[in-house]
């Protein structure tokens, strides 16, 4: 279980989250939404310890984060980044078993390699693209060789940062159903940040809208389209017009 | 308004000043993160080609164009009395305690904290610096350790490449342009040359290296959002490499040589 109590974080004047109470219940898939700029990267950024948050708490099954070792902390997560964060100079299956081929949980190298094509499989790739590198890939291949690596280690949380972002609606569907499968049978607590509403509703169990620093509703992905609260209902039918002010 | 020029130098001032801070509270953080475990060997070993073997070519020409421009300057200068002496003696110990060291190390800086600085800057800006993190994996660690020691090893041996080729480069143009006598230009440069000649140098190789480097990563590191963030960090790992060599360069022949 996820738990995050009054967080607060600013970039000098400018104050991002200004108080964000979140519960994530263990093996739910959170989907967090909300415009571009609003926080949503800080906040996850926020929960692995890459920004210090100002003020607030979070808790990882009952403990507080800043007070358990991080080695073991990060091993229990799994990333899939924006844009993939493949490292260029490393082959694709090198990639995926980066956690795997160094730090205390090393395995041999052949090992290592096969739980990589094995994963690599698993999110629909062939074995033949694990010894290409990063750039001779498109960038839903990309996609998926980071989502193979956000699990390569058997995570027990997994986050996922705008993860259709760039890709054709085929492929984002595509990327989409393999996130809500691969979180369902690995049984792993999952936290998705996105504004694309197909996401939404391929992934979430439940669903955080965050505005303005703070979360503006959330409940059960079924609540939403009935939910009263303008600002949601907005945002999910891509108004120009209601509460949130939008820059023309 | 008259002030304004006044007060630019005294932003530039401070602005750099809290650079330097900046750098050296990065140097703790890379001494601190060298003597923890994991050490991550291979990318040592990587960084060490790429450092050093790869610029082989460059520190080489380099030091034979020094050398033999060092052997025609001095032979030119109002030595011609007894340039046979003075020719190899001046070269070799040119070469050895300033030329070898501070041109070779010039030319790294030039080759390698630019691309450190555009690789770590680019992995920065592409989250890959994140993923790492989120992948148990310390970026001092694994990035700037290997190559701040690989650096510190690679260019003493650089320079001890550089000082050969540059002797070699005035042997050639002394004994082929000039018409000294080959064999009594290498007894000279052999009873001229001490050894504090060549081991100062290649101390100062070493310091040079760990600026390199240590630069490079910290300017990549610190890179700013999108092409124009990894430009600027490029160029300003180069401009300050390069100024801290040549400042490092002044107090270690102060610290070596002045009586």
């Amino acid at each position: 279980m996820i738990e995050l109590q009054g967080l607060h974080k600013a970039f000098g004047a400018n104050r991002v989250l200004r108080g964000v109470d979140l519960t994530v219940p263990r093996g739910e898939s959170m989907v967090i939404i909300g415009g571009s700029g609003t926080g949503k990267s800080v906040l996850l950024k926020c929960i692995l310890g890459l920004v210090k948050p100002d003020a607030g708490q979070i808790l990882i099954e009952g403990q507080d984060v800043t007070r358990v070792d991080r080695e073991a902390f990060l091993a229990r997560f799994g990333m899939l980044f924006q844009g993939g964060a493949l490292f260029d100079s490393l082959s694709v299956w090198q990639n995926v078993a980066f956690r795997l081929l160094r730090g205390p949980g090393k395995r041999p190298k052949a090992e290592a390699r096969e739980i990589a094509i094995e994963k690599l499989r698993r999110v629909g790739l062939k074995a033949q693209v694990a010894d290409l590198f990063p750039a001779e890939l498109s960038g839903g291949m990309q996609k998926r060789v980071g989502l193979a690596r956000a699990i390569a280690a058997e995570p027990e949380i997994i986050f996922f940062d705008e993860p259709t972002t760039g890709l054709d609606p085929i492929m984002a569907g595509v990327i989409n159903e393999l996130i809500r499968e691969i979180v369902v049978e690995m049984g792993a607590t999952a936290m998705t940040i996105t504004h694309d509403m197909s996401s939404v509703r391929a992934i979430a169990d439940d669903v955080a809208m965050l505005h303005d620093g703070v979360i503006q509703w959330t409940g059960p992905v079924a609540d939403m389209d009935a939910a009263p609260d303008p600002y949601l209902q907005q945002f999910i039918h891509g108004r120009a017009d209601g509460p949130i002010e939008a820059v023309r | 308004m008259i002030l304004a020029p006044v007060a630019a130098i005294g932003r530039s001032t401070l602005g750099g000043l809290a650079a330097l801070g900046r750098i050296a509270l990065f140097l703790g953080a890379t001494l601190a993160a060298a003597v923890r475990p994991p050490f991550y060997w291979r990318e040592v070993l990587n960084a060490f080609w790429v450092i050093g073997y790869n610029s082989l070519p460059v520190v080489g020409l380099t030091a034979f164009f020094t050398g033999g421009a060092l052997a025609l300057q001095i032979y030119e200068g109002g030595s011609r009395f007894n340039a046979g002496q003075v020719v190899p003696s001046i070269v070799a110990i040119g070469m050895t305690r300033e030329l070898g060291p501070v041109l070779g190390a010039l030319m790294v800086a030039a080759r390698v904290a630019s691309s450190i600085a555009a690789e770590i800057g680019t992995m920065k800006v592409t989250e890959q610096i994140d993923a790492l993190v989120t992948l148990s994996t310390d970026p001092m660690r694994y990035l700037t350790v290997p190559r701040v020691l690989a650096a510190t090893i690679a260019v003493p041996v650089l320079v001890a490449v550089g000082d050969s080729i540059g002797i070699f480069g005035g042997y050639v143009v002394g004994t082929g342009r000039l018409d000294l006598n080959a064999a009594a230009y290498l007894k000279n440069t052999a009873d001229y040359l001490e050894l504090w000649d060549i081991t100062s140098g290649l101390i100062k190789g070493a310091v040079f290296g760990f600026i390199i480097a240590l630069i490079g990563c910290y300017f990549g590191m610190n890179s700013a959002r999108g092409a124009q963030g990894v430009g600027r960090a490029t160029k300003s790992a180069v401009v300050t490499a390069s100024v801290l060599i040549l400042a490092a360069n002044y107090l270690l022949t102060e610290l070596f040589f002045s009586a």
